[in-house]
């Protein structure tokens, strides 16, 4: 975000790293720089995963009561012993990936790129870059690395924060 | 007539609303876009598009199951 800037802003604090969960942030970004805001997204934990040159981005429904396919006509939900079982996960991560392309949905890699291509700030959390040994290389360029008070500052001139 | 057209069907949110940003960004003030979409959640985003952003949609209407929006590049 500039300092100069009049156009409205909007942060994101991304916590979460798995292939459903990294669609809100990236898709909110990208849509709110589309319109004209100035967006910095903080990313931290497992979020970090989404700056990661090789995301390798999986999704299991183990705990996850909710999360249905749908099969047959109908949705299908796994149950929990089956979900925990090995494969598992690349299954339904195959499954999703499948669905994301068949309905014109655009893969998260694509709309990371849109996103340093519309100048989003990117920020990584230095404690969890440090807690999970991670190297700056690990990441894509275009991102700095940054603490709390990175964002703080940020969000008190933000016209909209969000955490995910 | 538009002056240039966007073939956005088959595209699912937000791609119809990031590629009609990339194309109106290269057109100059004044001059129009035709959006070609099959998502039905793209009449109120361009609706909200519009209005955040300060171009005009010009009209939209249905073209068998294409909605067709025109966006005039006046922000």
């Amino acid at each position: 975000m500039s300092d100069e800037s009049n156009a409205k802003s909007m942060s994101i604090i991304v916590t979460k790293g798995t292939l459903d969960w990294a669609y809100p942030p990236f898709i909110l970004a990208t849509t709110a720089a589309a319109m004209g805001l100035d967006v910095t997204m903080f990313f931290t934990f497992y979020g970090l995963g989404l700056l990661k040159k090789d995301m390798n981005l999986k999704v299991n429904p183990l705990g996850n009561a909710s999360m249905e396919m749908p099969m047959m006509g109908g949705h299908m939900a796994m149950p929990n012993i089956m979900a925990a079982i090995p494969g598992a996960t690349a299954l339904t991560t195959a499954m999703m990936k499948n669905m994301i392309k068949k309905k014109g949905i655009a893969s998260i890699d694509e709309l990371r790129e849109l996103a340093v291509e519309a100048d989003v700030n990117m920020i990584a959390c230095q404690m969890t870059m440090d807690l999970f040994e991670y190297k700056k290389e690990d990441m894509i360029e275009n991102i700095s690395v940054g603490g709390a008070a990175s964002w703080v500052d940020i969000a008190t001139r933000s016209d909209i924060n969000l955490y995910i | 007539m538009a002056d240039q057209v966007l073939d956005a069907k088959g595209l699912n949110c937000p791609l119809p609303i990031l590629r009609a940003k990339k194309a109106l960004k290269d057109m100059p003030t004044g001059a129009t876009l035709e959006i070609q979409a099959t998502d039905p959640g793209a009449v109120k985003d361009f609706e909200a598009f519009c209005r955040t952003t300060g171009n005009e949609l010009v009209e939209h209407h249905m073209d068998g199951a294409i909605y067709v929006f025109t966006i005039k590049h006046t922000a």
